[in-house]
Formats: C-alpha cells, sequence, structure tokens
C-alpha cells in the first residue's frame, strides 16, 4: 500500500514537473511558411507549406526558378483559381506528380487566423515581435 | 489505517520536497540563468503549434521526425544537414518536376569576400548552391555576378536580404554555431586584426 502511493506520489510529481518544463509555444518546423494573403478572408483555414518534405523530393530550383515562387512569405498571390490554371503548386499537385487539389484541408490545416510568413530562424529580424 | 496514513504523509513529504527543488531553482543564483531551455524539435503537425489540431489534414500529414529519421543530423535548422545528406544519398532530391533524370550543372568556383571586422573571410561556395538552386535564383535579382558589386552585411542577412534571402528561413540559420559555415577562411598574415594583438605583450 505505501509503495503504491509512493509511487502514485512520484507520478504526480513527474506530471507537475513535465507540464512546467513543456512549453505551450509554437515550435513549427523550419522553414514552414504559413499562407494567408486569401484564406481567412475566404473563411478557409491558412495553407501551411512544409518546406523540408518538399526538399527531400525536390531541388530547390524546380519551385523557385521553374515554376517561377519568388522568394519570401506571402510575395506570391497565390489563388485557388491559379493553382486550377496548373500554375504554382497546381504545377505538381495535379493528380499526376502529386495528389490533387480536391484534398483541401492537407494543405489548409493552419490555426485560423495566423498572418503569412515564415517559421524560419526565430534570431531573424522579421520574426522577433516588436513590443507594443 | 496507519499504513494509509503513513502513505499520506510520505506523499505530502514528497509533494513538498518537488516544490522547495522548484523553489530552489527559481532563487537568484540558479544555473545558466539566462539560458533558455531548447525548443522541441521536429514535433509531429498536431503539436507543432501551426497546424490546427482539429483539421481532418493535419493527421493525414507526416511528422517530421520520421522523415528525417534517416538523414544526416545538424545542431541547426530542421537538425537536418540537406547537402550532406545528398551527398551521402540518403535522398535524391529532382531537378526537374516531371523528369527524375534530370541533373543539377554543378559550377565549382569559391568566393572570397575579404571582411572588414575580425571575423575570418567569407568563403561561398558555388558547388552546394548550384546543386539545389538554378544561376537565376540569385543572379541577378540578388546578387551582381561580379567582384566588389555587391555591398551586404550581417544587419542585411539578419534582415532577409542578401544571402539572408534564404539563410535564417529555410537554409541554415544564422546562429554562434553557423558563423564559421561561412566565415571560414582564416584572415592572411598582416591583416586588421592579428591574433599576437589579442594574446599577451
Amino acid at each position: 500500500m505505501v509503495i503504491k502511493q509512493q509511487i502514485l506520489g512520484l507520478g504526480v510529481i513527474l506530471v507537475a514537473l513535465f507540464t512546467m518544463v513543456m512549453p505551450m509555444k509554437a515550435y513549427a518546423e523550419y522553414g514552414d511558411i504559413v499562407m494567408n494573403n486569401y484564406a481567412d478572408a475566404a473563411e478557409m483555414r491558412p495553407a501551411v507549406f512544409p518546406h523540408w518534405f518538399h526538399r527531400i523530393r525536390f531541388n530547390c530550383s524546380v519551385c523557385h526558378a521553374d515554376l517561377g515562387f519568388k522568394f519570401g512569405a506571402g510575395k506570391n498571390e497565390i489563388t485557388m483559381a491559379k493553382i486550377i490554371e496548373g500554375e504554382f503548386c497546381g504545377a505538381c499537385h495535379n493528380g499526376e506528380i502529386a495528389w490533387s487539389i480536391e484534398n483541401c484541408d492537407v494543405c489548409h490545416s493552419g490555426i485560423a487566423g495566423m498572418p503569412t510568413q515564415v517559421k524560419g530562424d526565430p534570431l531573424r529580424v522579421s520574426n522577433i515581435a516588436t513590443p507594443k | 489505517m496507519i499504513m494509509y496514513k503513513l502513505s499520506i504523509l510520505m506523499l505530502i513529504a514528497s509533494i513538498s520536497g518537488v516544490f522547495s527543488l522548484v523553489a530552489s531553482a527559481e532563487s537568484s543564483n540558479t544555473f545558466n540563468r539566462m539560458l533558455k531551455p531548447q525548443a522541441p524539435a521536429n514535433l509531429p503537425p498536431a503539436e507543432d503549434g501551426i497546424h490546427d489540431p482539429e483539421s481532418p489534414g493535419t493527421h493525414m500529414l507526416q511528422p517530421p521526425k520520421e522523415a528525417f529519421s534517416g538523414l544526416v543530423k545538424a545542431k541547426w535548422g530542421n537538425k537536418v544537414d540537406w547537402v550532406k545528406s545528398i551527398h551521402a544519398k540518403k535522398i535524391a532530391p529532382r531537378h526537374n518536376a516531371s523528369d527524375a533524370t534530370s541533373k543539377p550543372i554543378i559550377m565549382n568556383l569559391d568566393i572570397i569576400r575579404e571582411v572588414r571586422g575580425s571575423m575570418p573571410d567569407v568563403v561561398f561556395p558555388h558547388d552546394r548552391h548550384t546543386l539545389l538552386l538554378a544561376c537565376s535564383n540569385c543572379h541577378t535579382g540578388i546578387f551582381i555576378p561580379q567582384k566588389g558589386a555587391n555591398q551586404m552585411s550581417m544587419a542585411a542577412i539578419m534582415l532577409g536580404e542578401s544571402c539572408g534571402k534564404c539563410h535564417g528561413a529555410v537554409a541554415f540559420p544564422v546562429a554562434t554555431s553557423t558563423c564559421k559555415l561561412c566565415h571560414a577562411k582564416p584572415k592572411a598574415k598582416g591583416s586588421v586584426l592579428k591574433r599576437s594583438v589579442m594574446s599577451k605583450p
């Protein structure tokens, strides 16, 4: 009984310590892009582009030279109309090279209201929050 | 009953023990007072703070750790050394979206930039950049391909200009652990700040 209680006590302590140590912040993958130029207004979740997943499969130049994606979150005015026409994401996400665009939720899975941004280096000046 | 009381006492004692531990950790003389705990890396999408766990799509996404398990490790960014992973044949990214056999044209040319401060000179390796990028990605929109024609500073890079277009956003970040990846060539003899100046007279 005593041992059981002690184990329980230890468990409580461990959980308490764990919750104290575990920070409640955003730890998005380095290079993830949140795209919310138009999503919020269209009542869709913002799209999240996982850079890492794509760089395993493609060189940078495939998107940034061949497909004409400009460097910089929010600089490409990507709309679903353009994607359906085969521009931007639609060059591959057409059911031939990659899965097609009817899987709305797979890209539009960001937390609503998040601004367009790159989840890069926290020391990068654009990522440092300015005090209000 | 006595056993039960004893166990409750033990529980209280152990909890209070932890509180005293926490209290001492919050006192003024802790070890590494300014050092923030390192952020957990490569969390699955539902826990990364930018994906909505209530979206069914979030749970269809591959967790980064699963994809990175066989890749060459690094201490920064995604914790993956992407160039080494290609050289080690752990990944084989396509150079053309629809043609798996297309290969990049590698340009083997190091550009040395002499820096004014005490930092070692910068070596820009064209080879590992042309492995991933096309010439048009940088020239001439970001860099004029001419010696001395490009003004750059760490401040500009931190603001996302020049090298900072990629480094700090997607490519390896600007951090104390990564300075020497670029600042790789020790200063020539007789340059501004010699080591002898720094050491004892």
